[in-house]
């Protein structure tokens, strides 16, 4: 038993951490530290300062321009960068669409999409979800139907995050409305600048529109556009849900999320004391840092099992449901070690434009934001009560 | 980075497994150098490290023995081959000494207080659930000034033994003017202690992890409305996140056994004692309510693993003292 990196892997995180420390500016680690909307440009210039470096797609292969990374690796960078407050990597195109085309995609499809994944030439968003279709994936009622060399693709898709950004999307279409729910599938790529496509945002609880509603009223897509086979999209869905799981229980967020909430505790006074030193407080902290440390040495064990060829089976759901209840509790004790500051909402979507200063430390507004937009996380991904159908299925096979 | 285990930690596991499965006694394990698996080459073993311990006393929970291991060697002969007592510890290591260690006091909770004095190499006190002491040949006691060593069979000790939750016993101790001889500071409790708390905590571990198997056959084969029990969704729910509990008791077991010898063991310590005391409360809680009536019985297996849980939080300080423990170190 050694409990310690490898050599290679320390010098790997000494080198992340003085690329992140050389070309990180301060101007979007501040915006992200204070949890503030990223814009599109901004999103966009990190994509490219990791593109220059070779470090955009880490999980990707080597002859697909991606850095060949190992799991613990990734995990590694992952962690860097959260610590670092980096703006985080896009997951649309690089971590789901980008294997899905790797393993299922054709030739043609391969050279023609996945360079401009890297160059920043197409931002990618994903159409799974429908008004219908939630935890229920496989009831998806948006229809492809074939037109000679086209498909005709009409519904809704909901949930869409960045779309108001993307120029592609990659959907889950019914093309076979006569089969079992999860064969009449297929997996199709749509060009958001097609007619008949409408895409409409979605204000969230904590005021942002971070997600979209995308309409399809009879939008032309080049049957070239079909990855794989018809109606074997489910296979292609499950093997972007399982691919990407490295970061599923988002140590690095969480760890990043402790520090900040322990700086605010001991600016905040409660009592005459630090709010740190507040027992009753201090105890919350306590506990939630002493599951992060278990947590987070569950995930380098599921990384170890992976790098060993292991398949990892409900692990990585036991990591997705711990991991959000990690996130969660902490994002609940930032906001309420704030107290009243966390009272100030400035919201420009529910209020118009708005410059005025929100009270109190430059943590307050964010620390509202914060937990109101993570909330999704327990419910984004596959809920937390579907992650603890998988774990029973595996343990129980009933 | 490796969280498994040597090929002679593995085998001895192994072998352990199959003695007990064999319904050994103490002396077998013993003699198969269970004991000596858990103290240092210099004392005279050939073990000692954080994953040795947990490989022997995980093997241990889960098969639901109860042995002198955890009390006459991780402690007592750690104690005393960090006190430089080697022949004893070598001796307990090998069963032909059985060491009681006497720290806590009556009413003292989980303080370490400590008010039993020595005066002219003879002490006096009371020390209270003394783990083994009716076994024991040598007892170590924790006086205001240092451990001493005592002989079982002195005059002035007074014994009066009970049986414990986890099957054990352990005795309430009197020290009246009884012969003592002092062997070194508190301090070299630290690693015996840190030990002890991995080996308890390794312990629980397997008994989770046996509750949770007679769990999982019991979910799948008890029939209630004409279906396994398991394929309710509130059932399969709660089992998931036991589960889940389970899972963060295993990585908190191995922080500790990694880090047994670092710099942060305090922290290590407190922390996994934290997490296990409550997991292993919440195991207990859950098992025996998703067995039903038949969870509350004692003649099913599961009434002796639930009342071993509860007796890991109770014992080296409980969750909330070690959540204590752990705002301190992590403030110092």
């Amino acid at each position: 038993m050694d409990m310690s990196f490898s050599p290679e892997d320390q010098a790997f995180r000494a080198e992340v951490r003085q690329f992140l420390r050389d070309r990180l500016p301060e101007r979007l680690s501040e915006k992200v530290r204070l949890f503030q909307e990223l814009g599109k440009a901004e999103i966009e210039e990190w994509h490219a300062v990791l593109n220059e470096k070779g470090w955009l797609a880490g999980n990707w292969p080597r002859e697909f321009g991606g850095a060949g990374w190992t799991a613990i690796q990734r995990h590694i960078f992952e962690e860097e960068s959260a610590l670092a407050h980096a703006p985080r990597v896009l997951p649309f195109g690089i971590a789901m669409l980008g294997p899905v085309l790797q393993k299922f995609g054709s030739r043609q499809q391969q050279d023609r999409f996945l360079p401009r994944i890297l160059n920043g030439q197409d931002w990618w968003c994903q159409g799974y979800s429908e008004p219908g279709s939630g935890s229920d994936l496989a009831s998806v009622k948006t229809t492809a139907v074939r037109d000679g060399d086209h498909y005709v693709v009409n519904g809704q898709k909901t949930w869409t995050t960045l779309g108001q950004h993307a120029n592609w999307i990659f959907c889950l279409v019914r093309t076979d409305p006569a089969a079992k729910a999860q064969e009449g599938i297929s997996f199709l790529l749509i060009d958001l600048t097609s007619p008949g496509i409408t895409v409409r945002p979605i204000v969230l609880l904590d005021g942002n529109p971070e997600v979209n509603e995308v309409f399809f009223d009879d939008v032309r897509v080049p049957a070239e556009n079909l990855v794989g086979e018809e109606n074997k999209g489910w296979t292609y869905a499950k093997y972007l849900l399982t691919h990407e799981r490295t970061n599923i229980a988002g140590v690095g967020f969480a760890t990043a999320g402790l520090a900040a909430l322990k700086r605010i505790a001991r600016g905040q006074v409660s009592g005459g004391r630090p709010l740190i030193q507040n027992p009753l407080f201090a105890a919350h902290v306590a506990r939630v840092e002493i599951d992060l440390m278990a947590m987070a040495t569950t995930n380098l064990r599921m990384l170890a099992q992976a790098a060993a060829g292991q398949v990892p089976g409900a692990e990585s759901s036991m990591l997705k449901l711990k991991g959000t209840q990690i996130r969660q509790a902490i994002n609940d004790l930032t906001r309420r070690a704030v107290g009243p500051w966390a009272l100030a909402f400035p919201s420009e979507a529910l209020e118009g434009a708005n410059d005025a200063l929100p009270p109190g430390p430059p943590e307050a507004a964010a620390a509202t934001r914060a937990y109101l937009n993570n909330r999704k996380l327990s419910i984004y991904g596959g809920s937390n009560e579907i992650q603890r159908g998988i774990i029973a299925k595996s343990l129980l096979g009933l | 980075m490796d969280f498994g285990f040597t090929e002679e930690q593995t085998m001895l596991g192994d072998s352990l497994a199959r003695m007990l499965e064999r319904g050994a006694d103490a002396a077998a394990l013993f003699d198969l150098g269970a004991g000596a698996a858990l103290i240092p080459e210099e004392a005279g073993g050939f073990g000692g490290g954080g994953a040795d311990i947990l490989v022997v006393f995980r093997t241990l929970g889960r098969a639901g023995a109860v042995t002198p291991l955890l009390d006459s060697v991780v402690l007592g002969a750690g104690i005393l081959a960090a006190a430089g007592e080697t022949d004893l510890a070598q001796a307990a290591a090998g069963g032909a000494a059985r060491i009681a260690v006497a720290l806590d006091e009556p009413g003292q909770r989980y303080d370490g207080v400590i008010r039993t004095t020595a005066a002219d190499g003879r002490l006096t006190g009371e020390k209270s659930v003394v783990h083994g002491a009716e076994d024991a040949t040598h007892l170590i006691v924790a006086a205001t000034d240092g451990l001493y060593l005592v002989d079982a069979g002195a005059g002035g000790v007074t014994l009066r033994g009970y049986g414990l939750m986890d099957g054990g016993r352990a005795a309430e101790l009197s020290l009246a003017d009884a012969p003592a001889r002092r062997i070194g500071d508190t301090a070299l409790l630290d690693r015996p202690l840190a030990g002890a708390i991995l080996a308890l905590c390794s312990d629980a571990l397997g008994v989770m992890e046996r509750a949770v198997d007679l769990t999982t056959d019991y979910l799948r084969t008890r029939k209630q409305f004409g279906r396994p029990i398991g394929s309710f969704q509130a059932i399969q729910h709660r089992m998931a996140d036991l589960l889940t509990e389970v899972e963060q008791a295993r990585s908190a077991v191995w922080n500790l056994a990694g880090h047994l010898d670092g710099p942060d063991r305090d922290r290590h310590v407190a922390a996994t004692k934290s997490l296990l005391g409550r997991v292993a409360r919440q195991v207990a809680e859950e098992t025996i309510q998703l067995h039903g009536g038949i969870g509350m019985t004692e003649e099913y297996e599961l009434a002796p693993l639930a009342r071993r849980l509860l007796a890991a939080d109770a014992r080296f300080g409980d969750s909330d003292h070690h959540l204590e423990r752990f705002i301190a170190v992590s403030a110092a």
